[in-house]
């Protein structure tokens, strides 16, 4: 079973994402929760890296950080699926460990 | 006798600037400036505030927090107006990078570029930063 990596910091304003991409295995999971959200929306300048991650690994956001932060799930860059609370307990569940990127 | 904060007399003017670089809900930082711009609106002075960088992100229009339990405090920068706070400032740099435009913004601003935003800061009597 693979790892669950979680990033909780904006890519502009930490090297978190950058840190954790570097670090993940092929095949792991990345979740973007809290500042970590504004890297799965479109037409950013951290696009390309985040669609980088894509063809490696399964991106996840988490939907009410993105709400509460104006964003919608339409903003999304394609590929990267939107989870809710029961979602993010989902993907604890199916994978062994969690390494959370902070 | 005078106070201290007094010292130069009354009815002398500052210029306060407060410059906002984080995102909101993340930290604390955004509310906290909101709160303290408040506070000091009561005292009558020039005060601005500029959004760079993450800062852009407390504008975004559309803010629901009703999935995360935290306090959506995005309107109250609606109600600066009413405290006599006016004047806020955008970078076009930071606006840019993250792929948002003044549409993307709940209140009307003036939106500038770095270099102008810089020598704006420059003026200041005091820069307050969150």
């Amino acid at each position: 079973m693979s790892m669950l990596h979680t990033v909780n910091k904006s890519p502009f304003e930490r090297n978190t994402l950058a840190a954790c991409i570097g670090h993940a295995l092929p095949g792991s999971a990345i979740l973007l929760i809290e500042d970590g959200v504004y890297a799965a929306v479109r037409g950013t300048s951290h696009e390309d890296m985040v669609r980088g991650a894509i063809a490696e690994h399964t991106l996840y956001v988490l939907g009410p950080d993105l709400l509460a932060r104006g964003m919608k799930p339409e903003q999304v860059i394609e590929g990267i699926s939107v989870v809710d609370y029961g979602g993010f307990v989902d993907l604890t569940e199916q994978h062994e460990r969690v390494q959370s990127w902070l | 006798m005078s106070e201290p904060w007094e010292e130069e007399g009354p009815g002398t003017i500052k210029k306060f600037m407060y410059v906002n670089r984080k995102a909101p809900y993340g930290t604390i930082y955004a509310l906290e400036s909101l709160e303290v711009v408040l506070i000091a609106a009561a005292f009558e002075q020039d005060v601005s505030m500029a959004f760079l960088d993450d800062g852009v992100y407390q504008l975004k229009k559309g803010q629901d927090t009703a999935g995360i339990g935290m306090k959506n405090f995005s309107p109250t920068y609606r109600a600066l107006e009413g405290y006599d706070v006016e004047k806020l400032y955008v970078e076009a740099e930071s606006l840019a990078e993250r792929g948002l435009s003044e549409d993307d913004l709940l209140v009307p601003v003036e939106v500038m570029g770095r270099e102008a935003l810089a020598a704006l800061m420059d003026e200041q009597d005091v820069i307050l930063s969150f």
